[in-house]
């Protein structure tokens, strides 16, 4: 299709279910104010963990979100969140949720969903003790036999199915009633960045009006938290949480998990004009890209990261002077904080020290799916107050990383492009760039 | 922008090649036996689709065969059904041969369907086991003596986007890399994906499809559990899953990988690939129910599927010579998805040769709606359209007509379908060249 047939897209809406508020009234004031959601983790018993703390979403409450919390409370943790998510951004989008006869102006068909969606946690008890149930230690092997004894006994039908992947779409489904293109993807920390990518490709090609697009994502759980331990990944300052996020300092030592749903309304402008909403911003590029590398390392000269953000500058059109904001992925682990500033540096090369970049994970931890959507957001409400969002815990710049990190303090600018970047373990590289809306 | 697909690959319980597939749907054989992974005895359902034993080891180059440590069996199955996917294609990538390659891996994108990998209960029973006080489970003694046991790389095995990670680091494929996970409709929503990418002008090349494995003590728990998984004929397992028959009576589940090779046309021709078929057109909507494990009764998401690739393609519903449905034979499914498939089509619902594959291939989620479209390549190519099995009387309230017997005849269309639980529904229409 040429250029000038592609529909505009544009955001009409914005919600959040997160560690630093319940909104994103209250997640922006946490930033500005530089508050930190980490502390002991509460959702299981981590005492004796390697991490013991996290960024959860504190005193969420599913029925503040629906009519009917009786369809969504089996769903697991991040499934409620992305009610709550899609509540606040339909609503400031003007899409009626929970009814047969919508009167917002858009048809069901034309209007879809593209999350960057987790696999619900495991029952854990149940995961465990069928093991220990199951294990006969005279022949060292399972009995398959005693195993299944104490699953089919204990094991719940709608908790098993609740932990498959597409099930925070699937309740989206439910409660906006979209019936367009509906999709989930899990590229690990890279999801809601491409779930969002897409479905603004989607919206250019004309195949829907409306997507409900973002994530939705919870690995704050035993066998989570355990895969991430093994590999090293978690920081384990367990004696200061909230400093334990520090991106692209010297003493960095981990990333902090955190969780949550975030999700834009996406809207061709065409649409958006016609139902006479707000226009929040515009989406303007995507790029996406693999490092096809190491499953277990990024690619040492950021290969994928750095043809991913020339790709999405092509799409939009733009050279590496046009952008002046970068919401970084900014992990707070060695290798992304070293690797993303070489992909930066790379890509902007003299232009580097005109072009802040940071990372709101200092704050909010990394929301792994979720986290693109959330930062993307973060770009958003840059460009809508003229203020940068801070890397915060910024006390020991690493020597090797000299980029503008907008240290420890929001700072006021004029945002008019922003990009967001995020990073997938296993070689997946997702950007998307924003734009002020003007007519 | 046409995009062509211009190979195929296939692991299914029908052998380790897509012409193993092809052949054992012609012949009315069916892959479905005894479970021999864990010991079913104690299971509702003990049967399942099970690929034939291989050695991963043989699918991987030389220079990376230490990563085969990483990989779950829903890996190893993609990797192979890729790997046959390039050869068929008669494309030389870093893995055949380095010094030669004839793709270009910045314009290669890969998309595929993936599940959840369910974790192998015996790799991680030893840890578990050590965490026990006084015969129960203990996070604190877990936390303290076991997690370190556990071999560090263990959770890059279960991330289903490894799937994608581990082909395209063999292939060298460094366009966009995605992974749906839409559980049943992951592999044709991938298809579509990859489809798209393609004829907008993201890349020039796609290795698409799906994999998974569903042979495994969670999956054939949990699907009991929402009374999905046959359960009447585990002496008998070549007639146990018999979609839109009169006493279909559930599914059966298994592994499968299917991947397909697609091009954009300018490239497919200039290097005079063999094309199998064209993508005429895809379609996607959603079952909205409540009841989120069952397609809704009167099948609206597959229909408004079907109808958008309809419209996509721009053709009218007589001129689709063949249907491969999901057709799980979940009665009630069946019945939803055949109302879809007539309420679409119209009149010609009825009368539309109607061929399911999984009284065969059984149910392998992710892989399932790749398998089915590399079937629906096969048919094209062969003008064949092979008859059902297990389907002696259609269920009175399906209304399809079921193919009977074996037909041969030029095929122009196919439709493939799918829907799963938690209402993803897709539908694509692949045309003969």
């Amino acid at each position: 299709m040429d250029d000038k047939n592609k529909n505009r897209v544009v955001i009409t809406g914005m919600g959040i279910i997160c560690p630093l508020g319940h909104s994103i009234a209250e997640m922006w004031d946490g930033i500005l104010n530089c508050r930190s959601g980490m502390a002991e983790t509460t959702i299981f018993d981590a005492a004796t963990y390697p991490t013991k703390f996290c960024s959860e979403v504190k005193n969420y409450d599913l029925t503040k979100y629906t009519k009917n919390p009786e369809l969504h409370s089996k769903g697991n943790r991040h499934s409620k969140f992305a009610i709550g998510a899609a509540n606040e951004a339909c609503r400031q989008a003007k899409i009626d949720v929970e009814t047969d006869s919508p009167a917002d102006g858009i048809n069901r068909r034309r209007m879809g969903i593209y999350l960057g969606a987790g696999e619900g946690p495991v029952d854990s008890n149940i995961f465990f003790n069928s093991i220990v149930q199951g294990w006969d230690e005279a022949t060292n092997t399972m009995d398959w036999a005693k195993w299944h004894a104490y699953s089919a006994g204990n094991m719940q039908a709608n908790f098993e199915l609740e932990q498959e992947p597409n099930m925070p779409a699937a309740h989206v489904s439910v409660y906006t009633g979209a019936r367009g293109p509906v999709r989930s993807c899990l590229t690990a920390c890279a999801a809601s960045t491409q779930a969002i990518g897409e479905a603004f490709k989607i919206l250019q090609n004309g195949q829907a009006d409306v997507m409900i697009a973002g994530g939705a994502h919870s690995m704050i759980h035993p066998l989570g938290i355990m895969g991430f331990n093994r590999l090293t990944a978690l920081s384990t300052r367990n004696d200061r949480p909230t400093t334990a996020s520090r991106p692209f300092t010297e003493s960095r030592d981990g990333f902090v998990i955190g969780e949550g749903a975030a999700i834009v309304i996406l809207e061709t402008l065409e649409s958006a004009k016609k139902r006479g909403v707000q226009i929040l911003a515009e989406v303007i590029g995507y790029g996406s890209t693999s490092d096809a590398f190491r499953v277990t390392d990024m690619h040492e000269e950021a290969r994928g990261a750095v043809s991913a953000i020339e790709a999405a500058l092509k799409d939009a059109n733009l050279t590496n002077k046009d952008i002046d904001y970068v919401s970084t992925h900014g992990t707070s682990t060695s290798e992304n904080d070293s690797i993303e500033t070489l992909a930066l540096k790379t890509v902007f090369k003299e232009e580097t020290k005109n072009t802040p970049v940071s990372s709101i994970k200092s704050m909010m931890g990394h929301l792994i799916g979720a986290a693109g959507a959330a930062e993307l957001i973060s770009c958003v409400l840059a460009i809508r107050d003229g203020v940068l969002p801070p890397t915060i815990n910024y006390n020991d710049p690493d020597p090797e990383l000299d980029l503008d990190y907008v240290p420890n303090k929001p700072r006021k600018a004029d945002v008019n492009i922003a990009m967001k970047e995020s990073f997938g373990f296993g070689g997946q590289n997702n950007v998307v760039i924003i734009k002020r809306y003007e007519d | 922008m046409t995009v062509c697909i211009t190979g195929l690959g296939a692991a299914t319980c029908l052998g380790l090649s897509y012409k193993d597939l092809w052949a054992g749907l012609c012949s009315g054989k069916s892959g479905i036996s005894r479970i021999g992974g864990f010991d079913p005895t104690s299971f509702k359902c003990q049967i399942a689709g099970q690929i034939p034993e291989f050695s991963i080891r043989d699918y991987v180059p030389k220079s990376i065969r230490k990563t085969t440590k990483l990989m779950s069996r829903d890996i190893e199955i993609a990797i192979i059904a890729a790997n046959e996917a390039f050869k068929d294609a008669d494309l030389k990538t870093k893995a055949f041969d380095e010094q030669n390659v004839t793709i270009n891996p910045k314009r290669s994108a890969i998309i595929l369907g993936a599940n959840s990998i369910s974790c192998d209960l015996l790799e991680i029973a030893p840890s578990i086991v050590k965490g026990v006080v006084d015969g129960k489970f203990n996070i604190h003694k877990w936390g303290t003596d076991s997690i370190e046991t556990v071999t560090p790389l263990w959770l890059l095995k279960y991330l289903p986007n490894m799937l994608a990670c581990h082909i395209g680091i063999i292939h060298d494929l460094q366009g966009p890399s995605n992974t749906i996970t839409c559980a049943e409709s992951a592999g044709l929503l991938a298809i579509g994906e990859a489809f798209q990418i393609i004829a907008r002008g993201d890349a020039e090349l796609a290795l698409a499809g799906g994999g998974e494995s569903k042979v495994n003590p969670i999956v054939h728990m949990r699907q009991s559990l929402l009374k999905r998984a046959n359960d009447d004929c585990n002496d008998n397992p070549t007639e146990a899953c018999r979609p839109f028959d009169q006493n279909a009576n559930g599914c059966i589940f298994g592994e499968a990988a299917g991947c397909i090779v697609m091009e954009d046309s300018g490239r497919a021709k200039s290097r005079n690939a063999k094309v199998y078929a064209t993508v005429a057109g895809f379609g996607e909507s959603c079952s909205i129910n409540a009841n989120y494990q069952a397609l809704e009764p009167d099948g609206k998401g597959v229909q408004y599927a079907i109808e958008s690739a309809l419209e996509n393609a721009k053709i009218k519903p007589e001129q689709i010579d063949l249907v491969i449905p999901h057709g799980t034979a979940v009665v009630s499914d069946d019945i939803a998805e055949a109302a879809g498939i007539r309420n679409a089509l119209g009149g010609w619902g009825e009368k539309v040769p109607v061929f399911p594959t999984k009284s065969m291939v059984s149910n392998t989620g992710s892989g399932a709606g790749a398998v089915d479209v590399v079937a629906a390549c096969c048919a094209i190519k062969d003008g064949v359209i092979p008859a059902a099995k297990n389907c002696t009387a259609v269920h009175k309230d399906c209304k399809l007509n079921i193919v009977k017997e074996q037909i041969k005849k030029k095929i122009n269309y196919v439709l493939c379908t799918t829907y799963t639980y938690g209402g993803q529904t897709a539908a694509i229409v692949v045309k003969s060249e």
